[in-house]
């Protein structure tokens, strides 16, 4: 069984399969996959011993679950109110316009980036901020620094690329 | 060994702070100083703009970077001067290490929230227990009954401090009376207005204070089981809530029989997924019993019956983090702050278009204007204020000529906004009022959780009519329907974010129905944001031909020669207002309503005349 599996029913276990736990589940889930693909759903479902449509119905309700593959660095732009003044959404069409997606969610065909529109992330002052993975954190941004940061991490990109080719 | 503290806030850590902590680290090593210093990253300090910030001998040093921390290194720690260049400016070189509270930034601010923030390691619960972390938990336990402990918060007078106000010790009570075997209580820390951060703060800053205060929560109402409802959108936080649960379950704090009496009390962290409404207290304990976060009718309320049925009583952080301060030092103390009605102080993140933000602690019944003006430092850029956003979607614009209102429950009320979690947005002359009003309504038709239709529909329809205005294409009778359907949203939806979802456009319809009008009558925004109520007009006297602006421009809209004046093609302009922004020479300016290619000169010549008058 494939490995992300077996973290997945470990973490499981460790909560007693209790469903009430059934969001933080998925977040493990969705760390481990990336995103949530109907199998899995379908894992936990029977796991928890509860009906898949409770499942399916809690992964629609919530924002960050995802049952689109998303991009393996995702660019989040906060179009929270003081981002949004001070030009957030710019910001958001310029990442669009650099990596040539047509709108916010799309992947890029190397599966690498995906950009996505995010509420409020609570640094208002420095706004218009991006977050780029789960911890690089851009304040005071401006759509001429987009292009800048997409070459920094297309350079993490093909690092990724290449540790995937390695343990493959 | 001398402790220095370097800001880990969030702000501070977008603006470098970890660059500024190696550096620091790196010169601490290299000038033999380890045994000398010690590092401490605090959680936030308050003034975000100037991050990052680090603090010796009292001396704050702020707007660091690597190259700094060289200097300060070498100057201060080593040789004992002071470096002028990276303080705050202050009244007088005398009280340099005063900073923190004789700033105007800090001057008017009472810390009882964030009595912790940026003094101790969040990480370190002996930190917490130096500054008389938990004391207040053994007092409770071991000198107080329950009915003690709601005795004096009621006293207090302390009210919810996530938006309605709600006196905590009432809430406290009805659940205290309810006859149940198992009672819960929950910290809601589902931070979602845009704007609001100081949860995040506390949270990430001083994570024992919350635990401390759900923990007495749950004394005196007779609850076993707690549990903090965090949104995943701050992992920080919920990292360091994880660490700080741990380390109080290691020290007995909590668990079975805390502090040797019969009292057993245990607390779990369950994870939002971003959704708004899961601030709204009944889709809240939906969600954290695993279901989908909808909302459900009240009565009953969740102190009758909550979570699995159970009384419930559901406080957010800087309610909570109020609770052990107020037992310490009793309710008479903490009347000395605030007004009659609403005592004790408020956390406002300050932000948008005002000079210092950040997070600040204030009584309540100080006024906006000693918020923005005092403290806030004013508006940055030589522009005028137009009006306040408070209380995030939920809330409303309070405009700039009644800014001398006290803030407290009430009063804000009474102008048609609310308190809030306590998010204050600035908003300047280059602020559309209908835009802002159709940005806060997006945000509801897109967090609106479906299942009851004046929300889902209603807001939906709102803001069509919103964008029909800023597209130029609204009616008179749009303006009048707004207000009417806003009314009929406020008045038949089931919870907190549909009743309140109308208030950005009511207020701003009270205070700026012209603007409205003239979006409708004139097809023009008079603070020229609507885009496609504007067009940029490059002014040849002052354009100097130097091509940024033609480069930048991502629709080719720009023709012109090096060392000649530039000219924008209105027809493929799609008004990103990138080329305005790399002009450095003030060349390009807007003008609404939007212009043909023809009357650029006309446009010109009036920017001209107006600019000089």
């Amino acid at each position: 069984m494939d490995k992300r599996y077996q973290a997945l029913e470990a973490y499981m276990k460790e909560v007693n399969y209790d469903s009430s736990r059934l969001l933080n589940i998925l977040h493990k889930a969705q760390q481990l996959f990336l995103w949530l693909p109907p199998d899995v759903l379908k894992f936990i479902a029977e796991k928890l011993n509860i009906p898949i449509s409770r499942v399916a119905g809690v992964v629609s309700f919530y924002n960050f679950f995802s049952t689109k593959p998303v991009g393996r660095i995702q660019i989040k732009v906060c179009l929270g109110t003081a981002c949004y003044v001070k030009g957030g959404d710019k910001v958001m069409e310029r990442f669009l316009e650099e990596l040539g997606l047509q709108e916010e969610g799309q992947v890029t065909e190397d599966g690498m980036f995906s950009v996505h529109a995010v509420r409020c992330v609570g640094a208002c002052s420095m706004a218009p901020v991006v977050l780029i993975g789960e911890n690089d954190f851009y304040g005071r941004m401006s759509p001429d620094k987009v292009p800048r940061l997409i070459k920094k991490y297309r350079q993490v990109a093909e690092k990724m690329k290449q540790e995937v080719g390695e343990n493959a | 060994m001398k402790e220095i503290r370097v800001c880990a806030g969030g702000a501070c850590i977008a603006s470098g702070e970890a660059a500024v902590r190696d550096a620091l680290l790196k010169a601490l090593k290299e000038k033999g100083l380890e045994d000398k210093f010690k590092v401490v990253e605090t959680g936030c300090m308050g003034m975000c703009s100037r991050g990052p910030f680090m603090v010796v001998d009292d001396v704050v040093y702020n707007k660091l970077n690597p190259k700094a921390v060289n200097e300060i290194v070498e100057e201060h720690l080593i040789h004992g001067n002071i470096v002028e260049k990276y303080l705050m400016e202050l009244p007088s070189k005398e009280r340099v290490k005063e900073a923190f509270k004789e700033h105007p930034f800090f001057s008017k601010q009472v810390k009882i929230v964030t009595r912790n923030l940026g003094q101790i390691d969040p990480g370190s619960i002996d930190d917490y227990l130096e500054r008389g972390g938990y004391k207040a938990l053994e007092k409770a336990l071991k000198e107080m009954k329950p009915q003690d402990v709601i005795e004096e918060i009621k006293n207090s007078g302390l009210r919810g401090r996530g938006g309605a106000g709600f006196p905590i010790g009432l809430k406290w009570e009805f659940a205290a009376k309810q006859k149940d075997e198992a009672k819960y209580v929950v910290c809601n820390a589902d931070e979602g207005d845009p704007g609001a951060f100081m949860d995040r703060a506390v949270l990430e800053g001083d994570p024992h204070s919350v635990i401390e205060g759900l923990a007495i929560a749950a004394y005196a109402i007779g609850a076993k089981k707690g549990f903090i409802y965090v949104r995943a959108e701050y992992p920080l936080a919920i990292e360091r809530l994880t660490i700080a649960i741990s380390q109080a379950r290691n020290r007995g704090f909590l668990g079975k029989n805390i502090l040797g009496t019969d009292f057993s009390f245990n607390i779990e962290i369950r994870i939002g997924a971003g959704a708004f409404v899961c601030g709204e207290e009944t889709a809240l304990m939906a969600s954290v019993m695993g279901y989908r976060g909808q909302p459900w009718p009240k009565p009953p309320f969740p102190v009758e019956k909550g979570l699995w049925g159970h009384p419930t009583v559901i406080n957010n952080v800087e309610t909570l983090a109020n609770i052990a301060w107020i037992i310490n030092n009793g309710y008479k103390e903490f009347r000395k702050y605030g007004t009659e009605k609403s005592p004790g102080t408020k956390v406002f993140a300050l932000a948008g278009k005002v000079k210092n933000t950040g997070l600040v602690e204030v009584p309540l019944g100080i006024t906006l204007r000693e918020l923005i003006f005092d403290i806030g430092g004013g508006i940055p850029n030589g522009k005028k204020l137009k009006a306040v956003q408070t209380g995030g979607p939920s809330g409303g614009v309070v405009p700039a000529d009644k800014i001398d209102v006290p803030i407290d429950y009430e009063s804000l009320t009474a102008l048609g906004t609310i308190m809030g979690s306590g998010g204050v947005i600035v908003l300047d002359e280059d602020d559309c009022m209908v835009d802002v009003a159709k940005y806060f309504l997006e945000f509801t038709v897109h967090e609106s959780c479906g299942k009851c239709t004046p929300c889902r529909e209603g807001t939906r329809t709102m803001y069509e009519i919103l964008d029909r205005i800023t597209r130029g294409e609204g009616t008179m009778e749009d303006i009048d329907n707004l207000e009417e359907l806003a009314q009929v949203i406020k008045e038949s939806s089931l919870c907190g974010l549909g009743q309140t979802a109308p208030n950005p456009v009511l207020t701003t319809l009270r205070y700026f129905r012209e603007e409205y009008e003239i979006h409708v009558k004139e097809k023009r925004c008079s603070a020229k944001k609507c885009r496609d109520l504007i067009s940029y007009v490059i002014d040849p006297n002052a354009c100097t031909g130097c091509t940024a602006c033609k480069i930048a421009c991502p629709t080719n809209a720009i023709e012109g020669e090096l060392k000649k004046a530039h000219f924008i093609h209105q027809d493929n302009c799609i008004k990103c207002g990138s080329c305005m922004d790399v002009c450095r020479f003030n060349a390009i300016f807007k003008v609404s309503p939007p212009i043909t290619d023809e009357e650029t000169e006309k446009a010109v010549e009036f920017h001209l005349t107006s600019k000089n008058s």
